[in-house]
């Protein structure tokens, strides 16, 4: 099943040892046109994804979490293949995806999304069970088979098939949908599933089930998942490393306790203080990161986040700070976290990124 | 006592346009005080949004079935004619969703809206109305409200864009605020900004506020009291403190047990409640969490939904059983 290994591209090697890539990602980059004017030309670029690399080992669950609008749907759309990069290349499973040994249909099979919006993602005219069904038709299983996979998938993700399976998508709640979601994207079972905000719509206790089922999957079929939310505390649960965005950019990478119980940079500092205290006692009071991202059509130059920042440095201005190991399997973006980088030169204090926590 | 500012009594909505009827709310009662804050958490297709759309007559009244009242400021909600009906949704309540993109109008600048809005219901010149958008933009802490009153929705950022629709929500004064799920397409540092706000709102404005979320952090965040939902009825309310303390209801005992939380064991399994919620379209009889339930004994199998059992400090939880869920009690939820 698996590609043969005379194509492997040697440089699909992992970062820092540990595990073996299955998908990597070097140099992509997203700029979306905004038109405009009176020849409705391409006026200014969003940079919605810029410059990231990345490797998703196998087997892993990687996190991923950062500021509404960092370009997290983008970057998963773009390892979908959904939309096109402007620039970058992925390699899975040591193939350059596209190319003869692995053409885009035969990737498609192996990596599946569950997308934020569960509305828009089901065809509404198909009964779920059709729409569940459809995709393992057209690559090839026989519509019996694929309908007996179907409703035992239901049965797995907690929808009774004879209560649904003939329902239209506008006959179910939010939580139901996503749960169709869920299953269909396993009904081609790929060995990759990209789950954007897939379970943000459900109460806990149905969340708690699904990410029960996912872990079961994963441990069943040796799936690797790539986990984006705006839940704290469900990334941190669900994730082995954690990949932390701002602005289109990696500003931290590493493995998920240690980013959560030491995290190097002021923006992921920020973000894990900003998590509700859920204690009625103790209500936060104020909030950890003030006033609002800046506009990514004409992101800050240098640093990106240096125009939020609680202690920058003149040079955070001006120049970009790479994405560098601090430790074994951490890497961050941040000038203050590299000896030579200047920025402790001048005997100013240092910024302990934990002490943001107003 | 003063009345309640919101009292809902009996409220039941009946969906009949399907091939079944289903009965998605099903006699829910609340009350809310002159500028208190309550939560509205719960299972996902319990009929949180349905409720807060039958507060603003906002369900389709052709095919559906509406049962019970709604009092709001002593307007009798249920029996406003169209050009109360229009007035009242604005000047009295007014509703911020998930999704901001679709309560804003993509062709309009942020000011045009406001100014709009404000000058449907009042009489007030143009100028009048736009210096009062600006205030509202100042009020929610748009950054650079003078310019941004000129934009677009798209040219904004999501946090932003929620608190520009707070702020076309605020336009004309309204007393009760219902949100939906407002933060959820939000990452935290926004989530917190915005909750934050809401809360500056309820305290500055005197306003109240029925927010609806499944972040039950939100929900402690926000809310005075927190109300439960299960299919289609309230099943416990109580302070946000007595709740997050000690829940009684088995259905909330549950819940807040499955949330993933702090530094967990990787790789442990959560805590579920088993089975599924029950079809709307064929509840059983007696209470309709039973056939889940860890204490459930036969009588909740039994003929009509529980009653709502009142407990100490004004809390209520509709279970037959609740003495077995006190925390002082012996045999306590063995799990
Ligand atoms: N098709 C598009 N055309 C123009 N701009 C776009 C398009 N899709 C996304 N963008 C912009 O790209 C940026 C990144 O968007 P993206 O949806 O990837 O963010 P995200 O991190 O997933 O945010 P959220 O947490 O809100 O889901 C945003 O500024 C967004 O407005
Ligand atoms: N227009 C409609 N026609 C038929 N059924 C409907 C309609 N609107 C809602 N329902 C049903 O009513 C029930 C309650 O829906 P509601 O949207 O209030 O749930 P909710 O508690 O807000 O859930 P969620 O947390 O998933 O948003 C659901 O089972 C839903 O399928
Ligand atoms: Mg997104
Ligand atoms: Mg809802």
């Amino acid at each position: 099943m698996s590609p043969p290994d005379t194509s492997r591209a040697d440089s699909a090697r992992p970062l820092n040892g540990a595990g073996e890539a299955l998908l990597t990602v070097r140099g992509l980059k997203k700029y979306f046109p905004i038109r405009g004017g009176i020849l409705n030309r391409a006026v200014k670029r969003v940079h919605a994804v810029d410059d990231v690399d990345l490797e998703v080992m196998r087997g892993e669950t990687l996190g991923v979490v950062g500021e509404s609008g960092c370009g997290k749907s983008t970057t998963a759309r773009l390892l979908m293949e959904l939309i096109e990069p402007d620039e970058g290349e992925l390699i899975f499973d040591g193939c350059k995806v596209g190319s003869r040994e692995l053409p885009l249909k035969e990737y498609r099979r192996q990596v599946q999304m569950v997308f934020q919006d569960s509305y828009s993602s089901l065809n509404p005219r198909l009964t779920i069970e059709d729409s569940i069904a459809f995709g393992a038709q057209v690559h090839g299983t026989p519509k019996r088979e694929a309908l007996a996979r179907t409703h035992d998938l239901l049965a797995r993700v907690g929808l009774d098939p004879a209560r649904f399976a003939g329902r239209y998508p506008h006959e179910l709640s939010g939580g139901q949908r996503q749960r169709v979601n869920i299953a269909r994207a396993l009904a081609l079972r790929p060995r990759v599933i990209i789950l954007d905000e897939a379970v943000s719509a459900l109460d806990k206790s149905v969340e708690a089930q699904v990410l029960n089922l996912l872990t079961d999957l994963k441990a069943e079929f040796g799936l690797t998942y790539v986990f984006i939310s705006h839940d704290l505390n469900v990334v941190r649960f669900v994730s082995d490393r954690v990949l932390v965005m701002y602005l289109g950019k990696v500003v931290e990478l590493g493995e998920a306790e240690r980013v959560y119980t030491h995290p190097q940079h002021p923006y992921t500092a920020a973000l894990l203080s900003s998590m509700p205290s859920m204690d009625p006692d103790h209500r936060t009071e104020e909030p950890p990161l003030a006033g609002d991202p800046p506009n990514p059509i004409d992101p800050p130059t240098g640093c990106r986040f240096h125009t939020r920042c609680p202690s920058i440095r003149p040079f955070c201005a001006t120049r970009e700070p790479p994405l560098a190991d601090v430790e074994r399997d951490h890497a961050v973006a941040c000038h203050a976290r590299v000896p030579a980088s200047g920025y402790h030169d001048d005997a100013a204090a240092v910024p302990d990124p934990e002490k943001i926590t107003a | 006592m003063t009345d309640p500012y919101v009292r809902i009594r009996d409220l039941g909505v009946t969906f009949t346009g399907g091939a079944k009827p289903v009965r998605a709310v099903g006699g829910v009662s609340l009350d809310i005080r002159e500028g208190e804050a309550v939560a509205l958490i719960g299972e996902s297709g319990s009929g949180k949004s349905v409720t807060m759309r039958a507060i603003m007559r906002l369900n389709p009244e052709k095919r559906s079935r509406i049962e019970g009242s709604i009092h709001v400021g002593g307007h009798d909600v249920m029996k406003l004619g169209a050009r109360r009906l229009a007035r009242f949704r604005g000047a009295e309540v007014a509703m911020i969703f998930q999704e901001p993109l679709l309560a804003l109008d993509p062709v309009y600048t942020l000011g045009a809206q406001i100014t709009e809005s404000i000058r449907r219901h009042e009489p007030v010149s143009r100028a009048e109305a736009r210096a009062r958008a600006l205030q509202l933009f100042e009020r929610v802490r748009i950054p650079s409200p003078e310019r941004r009153l000129d934009s677009y929705p798209h040219e904004m950022s999501g946090g932003m864009r929620q608190r520009a629709m707070i702020a076309l929500a605020l336009a004309c004064r309204p007393k009760l605020l219902l949100a939906d799920e407002p933060t959820t397409a939000l990452d935290a540092t926004v989530q917190i900004q915005v909750l934050l706000l809401l809360r500056e709102l309820q305290r500055d404005l005197g306003l109240s506020i029925i927010f609806v979320t499944h972040d039950i952090g939100a929900a402690v965040e926000v809310a005075d009291r927190i109300a439960v939902m299960y299919a289609g009825r309230i099943v416990e309310e109580a302070s946000a403190r007595d709740l997050m303390r000690a829940p009684r209801h088995p259905y909330t005992i549950g819940l807040l047990k499955s949330r993933a939380h702090g530094a967990m064991v990787k790789g442990a399994r959560l805590d579920t409640i088993p089975g599924a919620p029950p079809d709307l379209a064929n509840l059983p009889a007696g209470c309709a969490f039973a056939p889940r339930c860890f204490l459930a004994a036969d009588s909740c199998r039994r003929d009509d939904p529980p009653p709502l059992v009142a407990l100490d400090g004004g809390r209520t939880a509709r279970c037959l059983r609740v003495e077995h869920t006190h925390p002082d009690a012996i045999g306590t939820p063995a799990h």
